[in-house]
């Protein structure tokens, strides 16, 4: 793969992806950094992995499977003081249209 | 006019019946207030990690084993990444590359009577996410995380269905089989069956697939049905005025009944899959595959051919009778207690299931246990029968009163309401001399060769009975007595 | 006899037996310093000075009975970033400012049964993302050596606040040399545990499969006290080792007679400062002395550790910090208009610039038609990483090599130039990569800063890499010299 040259499109299509409001300068400042660090990663394109399984996780061990059983009492008190906006025991937020 | 060949698939999410959920120790019972069942970790607090359920996967072998698919020695769960407010991490776990399910197939029957294969391309193991809901916080959306993290086996189906019929057909099927298997609680008001169709059309005869749209989350087989039916209708109506369908996710509204764009997910979607790594993969062996093999209960077609078989029923009587798990169990205990199987398949399908209909009740596990007439009740009831002691006629009145709650023992009921056949010859001749004697003219013209008169007689001795009688015995008794 | 504040644990579990000083007392010197000194060096996000006094009064006690866990009344400090039941835990961001966790963290329930005293929160680069500490929401945090310089990142405000004598030992986290970095740039003992051996359950996620927290203390032995207590298995944690825990302490007395030290020759390469080669070659001779086998080993995939690195965590990071979306807790921006509009502005405004710039960064390298290329190519170079790793340590024991390529740079001095930054963790990155144990200790010193000599290990040889760097510790002073606060 080419290297890549991190355009203003592009950032705003990643930003979107990310959830971020990047706009006015920062557009350019964020192209010139990705650019950069996409050069710096791009090291490992002349590397030949053929037939290299890819390796998501340092511990080779098997997942270990617990129990069916419930074991949470409801802590919704303590975790909702610390929420932004609740009422009635819901989370609230701006309305949302499906 | 172009024929059009539809083309459909089916995405069908069913709720695992577990206690817990996927990767927490929340219950995932239904119905709790808001939030109470959302622990740290379904809320995706900061610092939380996941660990798996093995109730999970010892249902996704179970299902996968039912239809014939290759159950992954090894497994993977990946990371789906968007943002949306019943999604608390913004991500979802779930299976993409090595799903524990891969492939298999299920028979259906049509309409009229045709058996069509439908290939399963998948079902792999994820989370549900949360609730939102729209309505009274003064114009903002309430959020609710009890379901978030619910376990969820999504049965991904080939594009093998040909319309809506074969489409529902599918997931009743579908649905018959996890309930079966004790997967899931089937209990689709609850949304513990969620269906999502890909729906795309062709001329017929051609080999290309239309571009397809997705409606998600239908939740009960009448809409599903009607939601592919509209869908396929503004499909063609689209190609024929020479417009384009667009890909994207719709959303079936019941109330409208109709399908509509969904707004929010209108932008593509770009999910980021990777494997999740807060989990390990996992492996199993054949070992326990083995193990889940043998506990899986007897599937649907096995026990109707049992009860072909075993009980000398016809198909469509076993194929009522085995309709749920908790109906043919209703109905083994009733041919066992009761020492005969055809009276028994008899019963339980026009008395049981005819009074549960006209009570608007299914034949489920909750509705089966709820209900005042025990199975061995019911056999006891048919014992009586078959021993002489009650009539066929009278045991509707008994089933009535157990039905009602009225008795919860037929034998006490059958004593206490003094409803026991009369069979004693000495009892009932004179009852028949008076019958005879006072029909002077019916008699004659028995005598005279009238013999189908011979009912009038009978009945008329059965009611002086109150229907005690035997009507066997009393149609010897009146033969005898008339031709003396 | 060392001041109060420079004593080891090991020394202060001796006085305090003998009791030539309480718990309290202890504690409250450390407080009194923190308040005095921490101004200046800002190691600290949030004190808990009455809950310690309190914590080191029952300690106090129950060392009076007689019977008490094994670092009953040691004042230590948590990197913020390691949650702490009703305390802020704020990861070193304006998002989680308001964060006061719910729950301990597994390693804080397990030093809180060893006895420890919570002495406070330390600074730290937002989500342990950089090498400087100056990217903390809580300002930048000054190396105790000298105050132009940065004390390393992303455990400064822990190496920071151990340097300077403002406790005894602290927690630290590291996901490409976040413990060992700061430790080497600081003058203190940093073990980074193998990927699994102490629990992630409630540590704040950067990058799920390279995070691992450790110890950070004046010694070998004092990271052993910590270690014993920290590591095991943890049934929430499904990536932690279900291996039993050895005795540390008593492994690390054993000799090195014999032991094969292999000498990395990619980490001396050109980019090392002389004076860190020759303090590192120096420490080696040291060793052979007493002793090691030295000889020299290639890792040949080095220079691609930093590439793949740049690619997994910020991977990783992209989708582990998703959560912070003003929903459910943290920062949310005031009066969005919509769930976009909240979404947007409360990440803008919560995250600092080098988070969103990593975030863009793993999105990026996730996202559909760039996946294969990046991510995907990433983790295979990680197996090779790994595998190069393997086949030394068929050779060796342990692989010797410098922490650093330079002793701490002044503030300010890389914060514009952001490939700069990750260059520092090139010796250090690779072992994240492979999961393994590695440990940097005091080895030297240039123009009055301290050097630091990393050693790597087998998977789960953390009791080996601390026998070796105790040895080293009994032949040299490096670990005993400290900064001078004035005081």
């Amino acid at each position: 793969m080419p290297p890549i040259t991190v355009t203003q499109d592009l950032v705003l299509a990643v930003a979107e992806l990310s959830q971020l409001n990047i706009d006015g300068a920062d557009i350019d400042d964020y192209a010139v950094d990705m650019t950069k660090v996409l050069a710096l990663v791009e090291q490992m394109h002349g590397v030949d992995t053929s037939g290299i399984a890819p390796m998501s996780n340092p511990t080779d061990a098997s997942q270990q499977l617990r129990a069916d059983e419930v074991t949470e009492t409801d802590q919704r008190e303590r975790f909702q003081a610390i929420a932004p906006e609740t009422d009635g025991g819901f989370y609230l937020v701006p309305r949302v249209v499906e | 006019m172009q024929d059009w060949e539809i083309v459909i698939g089916l995405e069908i999410h069913t709720q695992l019946k577990t206690k817990s959920k996927i990767f927490s120790g929340a219950s995932t019972d239904f119905g709790a207030a808001p939030n109470t069942q959302a622990c740290a970790i379904d809320l995706g607090f900061p610092g939380v990690l996941p660990t798996v359920n093995t109730r999970v996967y010892e249902k996704a072998v179970a299902f996968g084993l039912a239809i014939g698919a290759t159950i992954n020695l090894t497994s993977v769960f990946d990371r789906k990444n968007y943002f949306y407010p019943d999604s608390p991490k913004g991500y979802q776990i779930t299976q993409l590359e090595t799903p524990i399910v891969v492939g298999g197939s299920v028979d259906i029957i049509l309409k009229d009577g045709s058996v069509k294969t439908i290939q399963v391309t998948r079902a792999h193991l994820e989370e549900d996410a949360g609730k939102s809901m729209h309505e009274d916080y003064h114009g903002k959306t309430g959020i609710d995380l009890n379901r978030a993290g619910t376990p969820l086996l999504e049965i991904v189906s080939e594009p093998d269905m040909r319309s809506a019929e074969e489409a529902v057909a599918y997931a009743r099927y579908i649905h018959q089989l996890v309930t079966y298997l004790g997967v899931s609680d089937g209990d689709m008001s609850q949304g513990s069956l969620r269906c999502d169709a890909n729906v795309s059309i062709r001329p017929m005869g051609t080999e290309a697939m239309g571009t397809r749209t997705e409606t998600k989350n239908v939740n009960s087989f009448r809409f599903l049905e009607r939601a592919i039916n509209h869908e396929v209708e503004r499909q063609i109506a689209v190609l024929e005025s020479g417009g384009r369908i667009r890909q994207e996710t719709r959303l079936y509204d019941s109330d409208k009944d109709e399908t509509r764009p969904m707004r929010s997910k209108e932008t593509a979607t770009d999910y980021r899959y990777f494997p999740e790594p807060d989990l390990l993969p996992i492996h199993i062996t054949q070992d326990y595959i083995e193990t889940v093999r043998q506990q899986m209960p007897e599937l649907p077609e096995a026990k109707i051919q049992r009860f072909v078989r075993d009980y000398d029923l016809n198909e469509a009587d076993a194929e009522v009778l085995a309709s749920t798990v908790a109906l043919a169990d209703y109905f083994e205990t009733v041919a066992r207690v009761g020492g005969d199987a055809k009276l028994a398949a008899n019963w339980v399908r026009v008395e049981l299931l005819g009074q549960m209909n006209r009570d608007s009740l299914t034949p489920s596990a909750e509705s089966l246990s709820a209900i005042s007439l025990s199975a061995n009740a019911l056999g006891m009831l048919l014992a009586r029968i078959k021993d002489g002691t009650i009539s066929g006629k009278i045991a509707k009145t008994v089933f009535a009163a157990l039905w009602h709650g009225e008795a919860t023992d037929p034998d006490t009921y059958i004593a206490t309401q003094g409803l026991t056949q009369v069979s004693n010859s000495n009892e009932l001749i004179p009852i028949v001399d008076s019958v005879i004697e006072n029909n002077p003219q019916q008699a004659a013209q028995y005598r005279e060769g009238k013999t189908k008169l011979i009912g009038f007689f009978v009945g008329q001795v059965m009611r002086q009975t109150a229907g005690k009688a035997n009507p066997q015995q009393v149609s010897d008794l009146v033969q005898q007595r008339l031709l003396d | 006899m060392s001041e109060l504040h420079d004593k080891t644990i090991s020394q202060l579990l001796l006085d305090l037996d003998n009791k030539a000083f309480s718990s309290v007392e202890l504690t409250g010197h450390y407080l009194d310093r923190i308040e005095r000194l921490d101004p200046a060096i800002n190691s600290y996000i949030t004190v808990l000075r009455e809950p310690a006094l309190a914590r080191a009064a029952a300690m106090d006690v129950a060392r009076q009975k007689g019977i008490h866990p094994p670092l009953a009344g040691i004042p230590i400090a948590h990197k913020d970033i390691i949650c702490t039941q009703g305390v802020r835990t704020s990861a070193g961001s304006r998002m989680l400012d308001n964060f006061i966790a719910p729950y301990n963290a597994t390693l804080v329930e397990q030093l809180n049964d060893a006895g420890v005293v919570t002495l406070g929160k330390t600074n730290m680069d937002e989500f342990a993302m950089g090498s400087s500490n100056e990217n903390s929401y809580y300002g930048p945090v000054r190396n105790p050596w000298r105050a132009d310089r940065v004390p390393g990142g992303s455990s400064g405000g822990s190496a920071a606040s151990l340097a300077a004598g403002l406790c005894a030992a602290t927690t630290g986290t590291d996901t490409g040399g976040s413990i060992r970095q700061p430790a080497a740039f600081c003058g203190i003992t940093g073990l980074k545990p193998t990927y699994g051996r102490v629990s992630r359950w409630g540590v704040i996620a950067y990058a799920s499969s390279l995070d691992q927290a450790g110890p950070m203390a004046r010694t070998a032995e004092d990271a052993a006290h910590l270690l014993q207590a920290m590591a095991g298995f943890d049934h929430r944690d499904s990536t932690s080792i279900n291996q039993p825990v050895p005795d540390y302490l008593a492994q690390i007395n054993g000799s090195i007679k014999g032991l094969k030290i292999g000498i990395c020759t990619e980490y001396f390469d050109e980019g090392l400062d002389d004076d860190i080669r020759t303090a590192v070659m120096a420490a080696a001779k040291t060793l052979e002395s007493m002793g090691a086998i030295l000889s020299e080993v290639s890792l040949p995939n080095t220079q691609h550790a930093i590439p793949a690195y740049y690619v997994i965590a910020p991977a990783e990071c992209s989708s582990n910090l998703a959560r912070y979306d003003g929903v459910r807790f943290g920062y949310r921006c005031a009066d969005p208009e919509s769930i976009e509009d909240l979404y947007k502005r409360s990440r803008s405004e919560g995250f600092g610039r080098e988070v969103k710039s990593r975030i863009m960064v793993g999105t990026f390298a996730l996202s559909a038609g760039y996946y294969e290329a990046y991510y995907r190519k990433a983790q295979q170079i990680r197996r090779l990483i790994s595998a190069d790793f393997s086949q030394v340590f068929d050779q060796v024991d342990y692989i010797l090599g410098p922490t650093t390529p330079s002793t701490a740079f002044k503030l300010g001095e890389k914060v514009d130039d952001q490939v700069a930054m990750y260059l520092q963790d090139i010796y250090t990155i690779a072992v994240n990569l492979a999961g393994l144990p590695a440990i940097s200790i005091p080895a030297g010193q240039s123009q009055g800063l301290p050097i630091g000599l990393q050693l790597i290990g087998r998977h789960l040889d953390e009791g080996g890499l601390l026998k070796v760097a105790h040895n080293f510790q009994q032949a040299s002073d490096w670990h005993a010299q400290r900064p001078n606060d004035g005081q």
